[in-house]
């Protein structure tokens, strides 16, 4: 039985900017459960990052409600949502955002480290491996290309054997190679491992290799349908 | 892993102006312990060179009783003479333990520093003088033949001076005498190193001076009975009685007003080092905004970001403690040079002290100048909303 990764209802959220109220997320419904490969797709400012921040308890929600696995997070302060990130969310960054003064192993030894983590050795090498990352062990981020870079922060995600990923933009400053390898590997571990991923992206390759689109534009959903994708501006 | 090895790394990262603020800490550092280790080094060397007199008390004709200490202490002309028979009487007294008369006189000698002339201090003693200083031995010859014997016994700093040795005759300018040196002090450590002692009736024969003195130390059987002691002597005529505890808080007392001039300095380094540190570590911390975003975002609770950036300001203080401490320890020598001749008087002995513990503790403080130091920037770090701090930095 799937069990719910995310609901949300009637969520908003709003941005005061100098006098003005911005809404960046505006009444969302919507439920995603696990096994899912769901990607929000929509133009710039459309609030594909806002609604990505608020499931991934970066950022508090204005109005509504919103579940993430099995915690009412509308209302929790930052010591509860740091135990939610920490284990049960994966997260990848469109810049990558390794720290650049540690190794590949380093970096991925340290989410394990901020988890408390007893495997801090043997596991990260074998997701490097699992990655195709076992050469680079003891590499520098700017020793590596983009798509091993970003290969790191995916190993990184799965440090902690998180519930689900969440990934913004994790092909936008990729080729068109390294881009179809991150892909390969996002519709692996969802396949393979039944691991639940939710991508930010503005890539309509990406958009059709997810099982779901969730189109948003002005805060709202307009369209969950993988053919709308095609079709978008 | 661990949150030391993280802050280190950071730290490597902009290695110029981590050395920088690492240096401003070293040289607070640096001033502080030579200022602390000069405060005791100068008081036990005073200590020492006072306890070391071998008396408690001394009985100088009258004037400033603190000029003639301090004559006594460094040795010097200029001194007033008071007539033998206050020894005779003051010798009665059954309190004291030990007394001897002392009669010194300086003779300008052309031929010392190198031609350059000096002064050559000679001083008139008597065999009590042995038994208030035991610590004085010999390191050749012996004691003088007779009570006026034309003979003298040379301090260890003078005989290396004037490169004599026992059985040699010295000069006495002016005054055109020659006398044998017997025997030759061991090192002291004390002003008597430099001296030339000689028989106290020889002494006031050559130098025209019959049955006079500069000075009687005193030794009471009990120390409680000083301040008794000094007032039953205080109406007899023509003379003062000193006591050297208080000659010894008399030059603290010189030296306490360039003391707060230096530690004021020192605290004003502490300052701008305190300024530095901040500074650093705030500008460090708002480079790494979306750093510190990704971190929380992969599981840093505020607590782990509090202890990064806690760590990297302590660690610089750390460093800058070592560093402060290695500096004061080698620049110790020069500092002791410099205050030698900027100090009214200087003691013999080791003006500035660097003790191990002196080091503990310099280092101790530099760790709590990181702890404090680091307090408001590690907040600042802790207290980011990582979504805000991950956009911020895009």
């Amino acid at each position: 039985m799937s069990e719910t990764i995310v609901k949300a209802e009637n969520l908003t959220k709003t941005y005061k900017l100098f006098a003005e109220e911005i809404v960046a997320v505006n009444s969302v419904d919507l439920e995603i459960t696990s096994g899912e490969f769901a990607s929000i797709m929509g133009p710039s400012g459309s609030g594909k990052t806002t609604l990505l921040d608020m499931i991934g308890c970066l950022d508090n929600i204005t109005s509504g409600r919103l579940q993430i696995l099995d915690h009412d997070i509308s209302n929790l302060k930052e010591s509860k949502l740091v135990k939610i990130r920490r284990g049960k969310i994966g997260f990848i960054f469109q810049d990558f955002s390794l720290i650049p003064t540690l190794t590949a192993l380093e970096n991925i030894q340290l989410a394990l480290y901020f988890a408390d983590s007893q495997q801090k050795t043997q596991k990260p090498i074998k997701l490097l491996q699992k990655v195709g990352l076992g050469h680079r062990i003891n590499h520098l981020p700017k020793q590596m290309s983009g798509g091993e870079k970003q290969r790191v922060a995916i190993a990184r995600a799965l440090a902690t054997e998180p519930k689900f990923l969440l990934a913004d933009e994790p092909t936008g400053h990729l080729d068109t190679k390294n881009t179809q390898e991150i892909l390969n590997v996002f519709k692996q571990l969802n396949e393979e491992e039944n691991l639940t991923i939710i991508v930010a992206t503005h890539d309509p390759k990406l958009g059709l290799q997810s099982k779901r689109v969730i189109h948003l534009q002005d805060g709202k959903i307009v369209s969950q349908e993988k053919e709308a994708v095609l079709s978008s501006p | 892993m661990n949150i030391l090895s993280i802050a280190y790394k950071n730290l490597k990262r902009k290695k110029i102006r981590t050395v920088l603020t690492v240096g401003g800490v070293a040289i607070a550092v640096a001033v502080l312990v030579s200022l602390v280790g000069f405060d005791r080094g100068y008081q036990r060397s005073l200590t020492s060179n006072i306890d070391r007199m071998g008396y408690q008390l001394l009985v100088t004709a009258k004037g400033c009783p603190y000029e003639a200490a301090t004559m006594m202490l460094k040795g010097g002309g200029g001194l007033r003479y008071m007539e033998q028979d206050v020894y005779d009487k003051i010798q009665l007294d059954t309190r004291i333990d030990k007394i001897t008369p002392q009669l010194v006189s300086t003779v300008f000698d052309p031929e010392r520093q190198e031609g350059q002339g000096g002064f050559a201090m000679y001083m008139g003693i008597t065999d009590s003088f042995l038994e208030l200083k035991p610590w004085s031995k010999f390191k050749s010859g012996k004691w003088f033949s007779s009570d006026t014997a034309e003979e003298v016994i040379m301090g260890y700093e003078a005989a290396e001076v004037e490169q004599r040795l026992v059985g040699d005759k010295i000069f006495i300018p002016n005054i055109n005498k020659i006398l044998t040196v017997v025997g030759i002090f061991a090192r002291t450590g004390t002003q008597d190193d430099g001296i030339i002692f000689l028989p106290l009736k020889t002494a006031q024969q050559i130098f025209s001076l019959p049955n006079k003195l500069t000075g009687v130390g005193i030794k009471l059987k009990d120390i409680a009975q000083i301040g008794q002691f000094e007032e039953d002597l205080y109406n007899e005529p023509g003379i003062q009685i000193i006591s050297l505890a208080q000659v010894r808080g008399t030059i603290l007392n010189l030296i306490s007003s360039a003391k707060v001039m230096a530690n004021s300095v020192a605290i004003i380094a502490i300052f701008i080092a305190v300024i530095g540190v901040i500074n650093t570590i705030l500008m460090s911390v708002f480079e790494r905004t979306q750093e510190i975003g990704v971190i929380k975002a992969i599981g840093a609770s505020r607590m782990d970001i509090f202890r990064l950036i806690w760590s990297e300001t302590i660690l610089v203080c750390a460093f800058g403690g070592i560093l402060g401490s290695v500096l004061a320890l080698l620049g110790s020598g020069v500092v002791e040079h410099i205050l030698k001749k900027i100090l009214p008087y200087a003691p013999s002995g080791q003006l500035v002290l660097i003790s191990p513990s002196l080091l503990a503790g310099a280092f101790l403080g530099a760790i709590i100048l990181g702890v404090i130091s680091g307090f408001y920037p590690a907040w600042r770090a802790s207290s980011m909303r990582p979504v805000e701090a991950i956009r911020r930095g895009e």
